[in-house]
């Protein structure tokens, strides 16, 4: 009945909803379940009837508290895929959702393909026969899309890095095996230690990229953004506009106080954290005169800028400084009350602005938001984009794959302090490379003999 | 079983007026080793089997090192056996040197590896021939195929002299004899291997048939007179000092162990072969084939390894009444006296006196994924192919192939159930997955590092793997049965007998643990779980505990099966949940004749390839290049959708004919 791994994905479409829900489908459904849910009546999901409504908490691997949550569980084969299914149903912010998403990978769940619940229904004789060739329409579709994907995707950068680790472990790789292989051919001996600073020095180059990758860093925390203006520019009020769009305030970041909160918004489904949120009510509120200084102390942190600007009057000497301020960085310039008459157009302010991108709004009544968040959503993904039935983007996935290429790395540190033997150590390193591989579509096996024979001068 | 319909008196004509020589259920075409192995497993298994060869005194000849095993070659020979095959007991009777190699590098890939005495091995092997019930064997060169008249199934063959020879199944195994060419520096002719006669005609007649051709070539060095080495100036390589043996079957006895010798190359043999490269046949264009590249000759590896100072090289006997010693690392096709002149460099060579030069030899064989996993051509009925013909190099990976298509000859006979091993359960699987699945490129070598689940498929456990499939194909003798549950019971008593057993962790137990040197314990411990720590041993544990927990004292074989599936279990599980992924591919069957052009949503490419291959199942289909995982899912749903299909028509009809 169970058609391969254990399969999850967020199964609500993205954004809408107060109600997000994580499916995860496979034989080790249920377990992957309990890594990440703590039930509130200190039960395991594995001791739970099926189809009953458990109330707890998602856990991440530290024991906090991510979310409020639901799961239940329906088993084989009383679910949707005839697979153990368990579905955690959490609040509608994806921000969590995906947190706790990726929670279910790091738990041994892999991200579900495009299809692939209804894919594994099918398979398991659920839905009617003439639904097949949708099926497949969806999987042909999804080739496609990787295809363009494998082309467009990666940034140059990004995947040379990734090439050369596949590299150096494709080289440490083909030294044991040929060592392993070809034992009475002269071959040096694999110096264990050798491997293990190696491996050491690859798991220190995946941390750094985990940590300055531009979307391990989006995904992890947020995308870092300022909302300046002058004042009665409109800021709280896009800010809220913003925040109500996406209805939640997810979580306050940890150890900072009210005073200078961060909030999170999901807009464009790119979580924003947005800097100093109540500095920004505060200035529109009481009319304070806001210090270019602490714009200026805003834009330095920002990875994105709103910029706002008042189309309904002429540009000031205020507006012209924060101009100033947004040089060199990713700027989306607002220009605000568009339902009344203008007095400074969207093509003035650009002009001014060195052709930066212009959007004109009314942020009181919402017009012009939509926009906004496309244009988020385009720059912060720059071209990526969304499954349909897994609500998450791709870039997650790499931050992901690069986690689990960490963990047999870790695994291979592991079987050398073991004294388990090169074999296994090779077992591991291979499995490395593969994850690796499924970032730069380079997976296949004959590769290894090939460096095998390219290195090592072999034979009777 | 086909009738007896050899007339003694009369001479028998068939329809084109040749004479009928003999009518046999199978026929193996090459008493190499592919050949032989074939031959025994088709007439123990009962069929009524000739086995052709072009010299009755060179039966499972070693034209090239004269050696069996190795790293995975070792691991086939274990298979083989533990299906009941006839290489690792033959090599058990006529081995000089036993070694175990790898033996710090984790148990899958310990690997025994034995020397040769070449012609022992081979009469050995001809005399267990001669002796199996069931099977004749003739010196007869094969020409020619017979088919039927649409070519869709075999007939018997033709012999040179006109006779023929009939049966319902035909396997060629006929190593490099297909249009055999020698090369030896400017010097070639048609031959094959080690001065015999070539066969000429038979691949023309597969042409024929619609076989499609490669051609390949290997090599093999100089055999230098042992009078005249400097075995001074060579390191001696002895054998283990502990018995070893290939086969399940063999119990423990000494040996007499023969010595190989060590040296190497240097910077004067390599100017020599530089300066000569113009000369060297495959520069010079007269060799067209395509040779392995984990077997180069010496001239190949000076070309591409510039760098590499000198080359090991190791004299190895031929055998015990032969003074010709195999030059190995050393494999050439070089001039007469390029190879004289190269060798005088070498430390111990200096004088040496060559008994036999070496050569390169080119030789048709069959691209392989004309070939089912059974081994038998898709398209032309009761023909099989093993062995180097299918494009692989290697006694082992000959003699591996052999037994499949042996049995499965065997199975075709008797309209049985085929044998096809999968890629999780024996390196023979690995090897024949991958030549009908993918083909191949150059002589085919068996390596480790091809099995994905290489902890699994180690050659301690090759018996627990393959030999329930022996016994059902009708190839596991009593005696080896016996032998074999009885082994298997030992194991699994003694792991049960360690769950059960637990210690606690008092002062007394663990004063027994300091003394036994492993570590305390601090909860209520198995035995079972302290043997999984990686330096304690079964024996240590025994020791510790008794006599108030007894544990039985172990075979060394047994011993190890339990201390490996213990150490490590967690790799084995990890590679079990694997092959259980895999193992739903695998069951997924595709028809023989599906028509991928009905298949709708796959892509061209794919299309393609799996119109080419026809593979047998979805988890085969995976592995052609080409097929990708979002064509893997295209074809299960397909086959879910006909399969239900198929199910709503059967029930239509069954309610419309009640």
């Amino acid at each position: 009945m169970q058609q391969g791994d254990t399969i999850s994905a967020i199964a609500t479409a993205p954004g809408a909803g107060g109600i997000g829900v994580i499916r995860i489908s496979g034989e080790h459904a249920i377990d992957v379940a309990d890594a990440v849910f703590r039930a509130a009546n200190g039960k395991r999901l594995a001791e739970v009837p099926s189809r009953q409504v458990i109330y707890g908490h998602a856990v991440d691997a530290e024991g906090r508290t991510v979310d409020e949550i639901l799961a239940i569980v329906m088993r084989s084969p009383h679910s949707y895929t005839c697979e153990d299914v368990v579905e955690l149903q959490a609040h509608g912010s994806s921000v969590a959702l995906r947190k706790i998403l990726r929670l279910t990978w790091q738990a041994g769940a892999r991200q579900a393909e495009r299809g692939e619940f209804t894919k594994r229904a099918f398979l398991n004789g659920r839905l009617d026969v003439s639904q097949a060739q949708a099926v497949m329409d969806i999987i042909e579709a999804r080739t496609e899309r990787s295809l363009q994907m494998a082309e467009g995707h990666l940034s140059g950068h990004f995947s040379a890095q990734i090439q050369a680790m596949q590299d150096a472990i494709m080289d440490m790789t083909a030294h044991i095996e040929a060592v392993i292989d070809f034992p009475e051919d002269g071959v040096e001996e694999v110096v264990t230690d050798e491997i293990g600073a190696k491996v050491q020095e690859l798991r220190t180059g995946i941390a750094r990229m985990l940590q300055t990758a531009h979307t391990g860093r989006i995904l992890r925390d947020g995308l870092m953004t300022a909302i300046i203006g002058k004042p009665n520019v409109g800021k709280s009020s896009l800010l809220n506009a913003l925040l109500r769009e996406e209805r939640a305030i997810v979580t306050d970041i940890p150890g900072t106080t009210r005073d200078s909160i961060e909030e999170y918004a999901e807009v464009g489904g790119v979580p924003l954290r947005i800097i100093d949120t109540a500095g920004i009510r505060e200035t529109d509120d009481v009319v304070e005169q806001m210090g270019v200084e602490r714009a200026r102390g805003y834009v330095a942190r920002a990875a994105l800028v709103l910029a706002l600007f008042d189309g309904s009057r002429p540009l000031t000497a205020e507006d012209e400084e924060i101009l100033g301020l947004l040089h060199g960085k990713d700027a989306i310039l607002l220009l605000n009350k568009s339902d009344l008459p203008a007095v400074t157009t969207a093509a003035e302010l650009a002009e001014r602005a060195g052709g930066m991108e212009v959007l004109p709004v009314a942020v009181a009544s919402g017009a012009g938001l939509d926009a906004l968040a496309k244009a988020i959503h385009d720059r912060a993904w720059a071209g990526e984009t969304e499954g349909t039935e897994g609500g998450f983007v791709n870039s997650e996935m790499q931050a992901e794959t690069l986690r689990q290429a960490d963990a047999q790395l870790a695994a291979v540190q592991g079987t050398l302090d073991a004294g388990l033997g090169l074999d296994c150590a090779s077992i591991d390193l291979r499995a490395a490379w593969e994850k690796l591989g499924e970032l730069t579509g380079n997976t296949v096996r004959e590769d290894l003999i090939d460096t095998i024979f390219s290195r090592f001068c072999i034979g009777k | 079983m086909s009738e007896e319909s050899v007339n003694p008196v009369m001479p028998v004509m068939d329809a084109e007026g040749r004479f009928v020589a003999g009518t046999y259920d199978v026929i193996v075409v090459g008493a190499g080793h592919a050949g032989v192995e074939a031959a025994l497993a088709a007439a123990r298994i009962g069929c009524r089997t000739l086995l052709a060869t072009l010299s009755m005194d060179n039966i499972a000849l070693m034209p090239c090192n004269p050696s069996v095993g190795g790293p995975a070659k070792g691991h086939l020979v274990r298979e083989l056996d533990a299906l009941g095959g006839e290489m690792g007991v033959n090599a058990d009777k006529t081995c000089i040197q036993f070694r175990m190699l790898n033996t710090g590098k984790g148990p899958a890939v310990h690997a025994l590896r034995a020397q040769a005495d070449k012609k022992l091995y081979q009469f050995t092997m001809k005399e267990t021939c001669e002796r199996t019930e069931n099977l004749d064997v003739k010196q007869i060169l094969i020409t020619d195929l017979l088919l039927t008249e649409d070519k869709k199934a075999v007939r018997g063959v033709v012999v040179e002299t006109g006779e023929v020879y009939y049966a319902p199944a035909v396997i060629m195994a006929t190593g490099t004899y297909l249009k055999g060419r020698i090369i030896v520096g400017e010097h070639t002719y048609s031959g094959g291997p080690n001065g015999q006669r070539p066969a000429m005609h038979f691949s023309d007649s597969l042409r024929e048939a619609g076989v499609r051709l490669m051609r390949f070539k290997t090599g093999t060095p100089a055999r230098v007179d042992a009078r005249t080495l400097d075995y001074d100036k060579m390191e001696i390589q002895p054998g283990d000092a502990e018995c070893r043996n290939f086969s399940f079957m063999s119990d423990v006895q000494t040996r007499e162990q023969t010595p190989c010798w060590l040296t190497y190359t240097n910077e004067a043999t390599h100017r020599i072969i530089k300066e000569n490269m113009d000369r060297a046949p495959m520069a010079n264009g007269i060799i067209e084939g395509v040779g392995p590249r984990y077997c180069p000759s010496i001239e190949t590896k000076i070309q591409r390894f510039p760098d590499k100072e000198r080359h090991q090289l190791f004299l190895e006997p031929e055998g015990i009444h032969t003074n010709e010693v195999y030059v190995q690392g050393m494999s050439t096709s070089m001039p007469a006296d390029v190879q004289l002149a190269f060798l005088h460099t070498i430390p111990g060579l200096e004088h040496c006196h060559v008994m036999r030069l070496g050569y390169a030899i080119e030789y048709d064989c069959i691209d392989p994924t004309q070939l089912k996993p059974t081994l038998e051509f898709k398209d032309i009925h009761g023909f099989f192919s093993a062995g180097q013909a299918n494009g692989t190099s290697g006694y082992e990976e000959a003699a591996a192939q052999g037994i499949i298509a042996g049995i499965n000859a065997a199975m075709f006979i008797k309209k049985e159930e085929p044998l096809v091993l999968k890629r999780s359960e024996a390196y023979i699987g690995v090897l024949i997955d991958d030549l009908v699945t993918k083909g191949t490129h150059e002589p085919y070598r068996m390596m480790t590092s091809r099995a994905e689940y290489r902890l699994l498929l180690r050659q301690d456990n090759a018996d627990q793997r393959l030999t329930p499939y022996g016994r059902r194909v009708g190839l596991v003798t009593d005696a080896r049965w016996a032998r074999f549950t009885k082994k298997q019971e030992a194991i699994q008593a003694v792991l049960q007998q360690l769950k059960d057993a637990a210690v606690n962790p008092s002062d007394a137990v663990n004063g027994r643990l300091a003394e036994a040197g492993i570590q305390a314990i601090h909860t209520r411990t198995t035995l079972y779980e302290l043997l999984r720590r990686p330096d304690v041993t079964y024996e240590t544990v025994r020791e510790a505990f008794a006599p108030d927990i007894e544990l039985p004292e172990l075979t060394d074989e047994v011993r190890q099966q339990v201390e490996i599936s213990i150490t490590y279990e967690g790799y084995i599980k990890k590679q079990l949940e694997q092959v259980a992924h895999m193992e739903k591919l695998e069951n997924k069957l595709l028809p023989e004749d599906l028509d991928y052009a009905l298949v709708p949503s796959l892509r061209d490419e794919a299309r393609e390839k799996l119109a080419a291959i026809r593979p047998r199942s979805v988890g085969q289909a995976s592995r052609i290049s080409g097929v990708s995982p979002a064509d893997v899912s295209v074809l299960l749903v397909w086959l879910e959708q006909q399969r239900r299909l198929h199910q709503a028509e059967g029930e239509k009809s069954c309610s419309s004919t009640k």
